[in-house]
């Protein structure tokens, strides 16, 4: 009873956060001692975690319930090789398994009715790179995927979070899900970013200080300064690595930036819609009184390019300092002895120097046409170290064409990089796209894991600033100094 | 979906931290557009070696680990991408328990999906149960959800906690798709308003 009553002393007299906002506008029912079923307004779905969820779907003779609140592309297995200018390879030329996906899931969609962006169309590319641009993320809006970088729209305002392919069957039957109630942490980020860092260092710096389960049952606020200095693509590479630090999602208050952002793309609110929607999205921020149940703080202003040393995302540190010589915690000094041996790195190294084989400028972290400018300012005129391998992928074909259109493409093909296709590629390695055994990225991508890169590969995350040094000096270097 | 009560079984013991689900399933096996078979990709990278062959050293290949239905893993199991493979990887190799002092959320929340109970012990006991079971790999622990209990080798027992939620319909084998549905109206209620 006594709970009870302060949980309602709270409600009535405490202001709510962003996320409960959000939450509390979604849940559907609540039983007494059960999960919330809450509405999911914005479904996105892709050829590697779905065909499962269909089949569920027609084992149980089911339906999807909104096929219209459901989009699918294509991101993950498929190549992005090219052909000629502007298609990649032919399907007879891909892995079997990784058409028959693709084939699949256009199978699905035909037969639910859900919309399909298809590698042959003019709309295509990593699912959380399209669905910003398409405008179909918008503020206070509830979205999953069947991908953990879904935390990705929270830059938005959003609340959205990766779901395993059983949750995807679950919403494509009844676009809802049966949730827990996350607790909330801000991530308060004062101070002005020195000239050559850059959004993934904020948040490489933020996991690095929390650590790869410092936000496991959270949802973050990133909040200060800093983050509303943040252009939308910067603030989705920051809510896109939440997860890295193990939280349930991240989350940005929506301002002006934000609904610039949104306004006239193709699945944005119009007209009257578009005021009153507005009119909501300004009602979003979290309140002043409104009570975190952690905060942490970074000063941005002392940051600089962070680099990863180890296999998770947590094991980084910035350009000037150096690998642990050890760790205290038990776990931790046997997590960076199990680390260094796979990447062949020794305690008490300096970051500046790491040898570098393969460049990857891409992912939904680092894909957009912002990330690809950036690689670009540095690369221009150069070129690549010889013995790096170094491939750019834009985030979509929407990013591709407008990289063209200023020129990006010549800049990285007269300096050795190639050019691909839109998609996932190298970040996960599902596709052809693999950095050998016992090769060093320098890779602009979110993970780190063994692996991860293909089967061997030793992953060294970084901005694309940074990617983009290496790849001219053959080794991590301060881009600072190229600036 | 597999429901779970009450488990007895030899334990594998994992010294790994951070165990993420890029190792569970490796990205190479999630071409495929069906559940079955996933145990074979299970942990491949550190299972075998380069040539294809069997890796001695792994605690998995050892024979007096072979047919474990426990995993005794480190903190952060589970973590990165939310591959349900991972979960389906663990079951199809013959898991239906692991036992790590913290798990990621994805992971935990599909693991309940498919009748793999995870279960959070603290990190001292967890350090203890892998010196108990490398000494004796022929040592049993019981995994009973009803009492919320694991009974160690040695006899002893510890709680664990678990939301009663997820408890009954593990229990019970039931999934969330037919409670979320019982809930139509509510739904289409919620539906017929306006977002603003």
């Amino acid at each position: 009873m006594q709970d009870l009553c302060k949980a309602y002393m709270k409600e009535a007299l405490m202001g709510k956060t962003l996320f409960e906002k959000v939450w509390d506008a979604h849940v559907v029912a609540q039983d007494a001692g059960a999960p919330a079923v809450l509405y999911i307004d914005t479904h996105l779905i892709h050829e590697v975690t779905s065909p499962q969820a269909f089949s569920m779907l027609r084992e149980r003779g089911l339906q999807v319930r909104q096929p219209h609140k459901t989009f699918a592309t294509m991101d993950h297995s498929i190549p992005t090789r090219m052909a000629n200018a502007t298609d990649v390879i032919p399907l007879e030329m891909w892995g079997a398994e990784q058409a028959n996906q693709v084939q699949t899931l256009r199978k699905n969609c035909a037969d639910f009715g859900v919309t399909l962006w298809d590698i042959n169309g003019e709309v295509q590319g990593v699912v959380h790179v399209v669905g910003p641009e398409m405008g179909i993320t918008h503020p206070g809006m509830t979205i999953v995927c069947g991908d953990s970088h879904t935390s990705t729209h929270g830059a938005f305002g959003a609340l959205a979070f990766g779901i395993g392919t059983s949750e995807v069957g679950h919403v494509l039957a009844s676009q809802c899900l049966l949730q827990s109630k996350p607790k909330t942490m801000a991530v308060n980020v004062s101070g002005k970013l020195e000239r050559g860092v850059t959004a993934k260092d904020i948040i490489l710096a933020i996991i690095a200080q929390i650590g790869a389960d410092g936000g496991t049952g959270y949802v973050l606020e990133y909040r200060g300064e800093a983050i509303e200095a943040l252009s939308m693509a910067e603030r989705m590479t920051i809510c896109n690595m939440s997860i890295e630090a193990g939280a349930r999602a991240g989350m940005i208050a929506p301002d002006q930036t934000t609904f610039d952002f949104v306004e006239g793309r193709p699945y944005a609110p119009k007209g009257e819609d578009w005021t009153r929607a507005v009119a909501y999205w300004k009602t979003l921020p979290s309140d002043a009184d409104a009570v975190f149940d952690r905060e942490i703080h970074l000063d941005a202003s002392q940051l600089e390019p962070m680099v990863t040393y180890g296999t998770n995302p947590g094991q980084g540190t910035g350009i000037s300092g150096h690998i642990p010589e050890s760790l205290e915690n038990p776990a931790q000094q046997r997590a960076l002895t199990s680390a260094l041996e796979y990447m062949g790195l020794q305690a008490g190294q300096a970051i500046d120097g790491l040898p570098v084989d393969v460049v990857f400028i891409g992912s939904c972290t680092n894909g957009r046409l912002e990330d690809l400018r950036l690689a670009a300012g540095i690369v221009k005129g150069k070129r690549i170290s010889s013995g790096v391998l170094g491939i750019v992928v834009p985030g979509s074909k929407d990013v591709r064409n407008k990289a063209e259109a200023e020129g990006l493409d010549q800049i990285f093909i007269s300096a050795g990089f190639e050019w691909r296709g839109a998609g996932c590629s190298m970040c996960l390695a599902m596709n052809e796209d693999k950095a050998g055994a016992g090769k060093y990225v320098a890779s602009t991508s979110n993970r780190n894991f063994q692996g991860r890169q293909g089967p061997g590969s030793r992953s060294l995350l970084m901005s694309p600033l940074m990617a983009a040094a290496a790849a001219v000096s053959g080794r991590v270097v301060d881009v600072r100094q190229m600036l | 979906m597999a429901s779970f009560t009450t488990l007895t079984s030899t334990a594998a013991p994992l010294r790994v931290e951070n165990v993420d689900t890029d190792q569970i399933i490796p990205a190479k096996y999630l071409t495929a557009v069906t559940k079955e078979g996933m145990g074979l990709g299970c942990f491949s990278n550190w299972r075998y070696l380069e040539d294809g062959s069997s890796n001695p050293e792994f605690s998995l290949n050892q024979p007096q680990f072979a047919g474990a239905q426990i995993l005794v893993a480190g903190r952060n199991f589970g973590s990165g991408s939310s591959r349900e493979h991972a979960v389906w990887a663990l079951t199809d190799y013959g898991f239906r328990s692991v036992i790590a002092p913290a798990f990621a959320d994805i992971f935990y929340n599909n693991s309940f999906k498919n009748g793999l109970l995870p279960v959070v012990l603290p990190e001292a006991t967890v350090t203890q149960l892998w010196a108990t079971l490398e000494a004796n790999p022929s040592a049993s622990i019981t995994v009973d959800l009803p009492s919320q209990t694991v009974t160690l080798p040695d006899g002893s027992s510890t709680g664990f906690e678990i939301d009663p939620f997820r408890k009954a319909c593990m229990l019970e084998g039931v999934d969330d798709l037919g409670y979320i549905m019982k809930r139509d109206a509510a739904i289409a209620a919620y539906e017929a308003k306006p977002a603003y």
